[in-house]
């Protein structure tokens, strides 16, 4: 229980998506301009983390990694599938951003309504494939880890994206170079965001 | 032949950089820089998979329905990034440790998404690997200032030789540690867009 709780407080500070990995940052920078709809995509992205990281993990340890097929039959132990990861990973984070889609669509028009625009523009987010490859690279050892670590990073990126969003927009009123107008000026905050979660740097529950 | 249309590799350098000025691609570009080494074959790697990708879907691009035009280009680009993982995995397998995941994510990475919506979807294969290599090249100089200075300052080295004589960390010189961590690639590439868009004063935001 120690272990996964301390996976979930690593993976939102000292591992946070964005300013340690910077993934994400394309829709991260694009979305950014207002609170509300950087609210929006946060939730999304969580949501979606949640569900397809344990699902590649799944997929990871049943089928693709190197001994992984034993399950079936022993003949099948020595087939290593791992190339495959990129493509199948990929194309279960499509289809899931699809049923995830449906689902809401159905059950919650609300949430689905406030969600919309951002839901197929995640298959395409790179927090999203990158979790699910940090996921293969650390090599946790059980799916309540994995689902710790997945939630951990979505709360992250959700932090990060409101933070960033918080301050544009107070940047409205605040006079700044033509040149740095915009992108220079959101890079250089993140850069100074990043320094501020450095101190989490070591933290251990 | 066609003609060679000299702006397509032109403009993505300068005026349509892919990273300072269409903001496609960050993810990858921040975090391979703190060497020089893992920033050229990160370039190079990309430069590839942008070409071969706008080819492919060029020579396709009146046979892919557009309502799963994306699946479509996620598969292909996805299969050309697994033989860029081989091939990485077997020639330079240091390296490949070092840029770990981003391998992988130039999968999502949006110039590759991008260059493939915004141009191969409606432009001859021959240009398009022209636009690809352009796009390319441009990312790759962004990737290679960053990763030079933040190598130089950061580690006293360039491609892991040391560049910064024993003299002066004897006179009381020290390596900016600060440059290695993943901060200072934001704030780089934010100085970068500052420098250009103080020259070139169309590219500045309202």
């Amino acid at each position: 229980m120690q272990e996964i709780l301390n996976i979930f407080v690593k993976s939102i500070f000292v591992d946070n998506m964005i300013f340690a990995f910077f993934l994400g940052m394309c829709s991260y920078l694009a979305v950014s301009k207002t609170v509300k709809t950087s609210i929006g995509l946060g939730l999304a992205v969580i949501f979606v983390l949640l569900i397809t990281v344990p699902v590649n993990y799944l997929i990871d340890n049943f089928l693709l990694k190197e001994g992984a097929l034993a399950w079936i039959s022993p003949k099948l132990a020595e087939i290593d599938l791992s190339y495959l990861s990129f493509i199948i990973f990929i194309a279960v984070i499509a289809a899931m951003v699809q049923l995830v889609e449906m689902f809401v669509e159905k059950t919650s028009p609300v949430l689905y309504a406030q969600l919309g625009i951002f839901l197929p523009l995640i298959a395409v987010n790179c927090a999203i494939l990158g979790a699910s490859l940090f996921m293969q690279e650390r090599a946790y050892s059980n799916i309540g880890e994995v689902t710790a670590f997945a939630f951990g990073s979505g709360i992250g990126w959700f932090l990060a994206i409101v933070g960033i969003a918080a301050i544009r927009e107070k940047l409205r009123y605040s006079q700044i170079p033509a040149p740095l107008k915009g992108l220079g000026i959101t890079f250089i905050i993140t850069g100074l965001m990043a320094i501020a979660f450095m101190s989490f740097l070591g933290i251990k529950l | 032949m066609a003609e060679i249309n000299f702006k397509l590799i032109k403009n993505p350098l300068s005026k349509e950089n892919p990273i300072t000025v269409q903001v496609l691609g960050i993810c990858s570009a921040l975090a391979v820089t703190a060497k020089l080494e893992p920033a050229v074959v990160m370039s190079i790697s990309v430069t590839v998979v942008i070409i071969m990708a706008n080819l492919i879907i060029s020579l396709l691009r009146k046979t892919i329905p557009s309502r799963i035009r994306i699946i479509v280009q996620l598969v292909i680009v996805s299969l050309l990034v697994i033989l860029v993982d081989q091939v990485l995995k077997a020639f330079v397998y240091d390296v490949s440790k070092q840029l770990s995941v981003f391998v992988g994510l130039i999968i999502t990475n949006c110039i590759v998404m991008g260059r493939l919506e915004a141009f191969a979807m409606s432009n001859k294969p021959f240009d398009s690997m022209l636009d690809g290599l352009g796009n390319g090249l441009g990312y790759a100089i962004i990737l290679i200032v960053v990763g030079f200075v933040r190598e130089l300052f950061g580690s006293g080295t360039l491609w892991d030789y040391p560049v910064i004589p024993q003299a002066f960390y004897d006179m009381g010189y020290q390596n900016n540690s600060l440059m290695i961590m993943p901060p200072m690639a934001l704030i780089l590439v934010g100085l970068i867009i500052w420098i250009q868009r103080s020259r070139n004063k169309e590219l500045c935001e309202k």
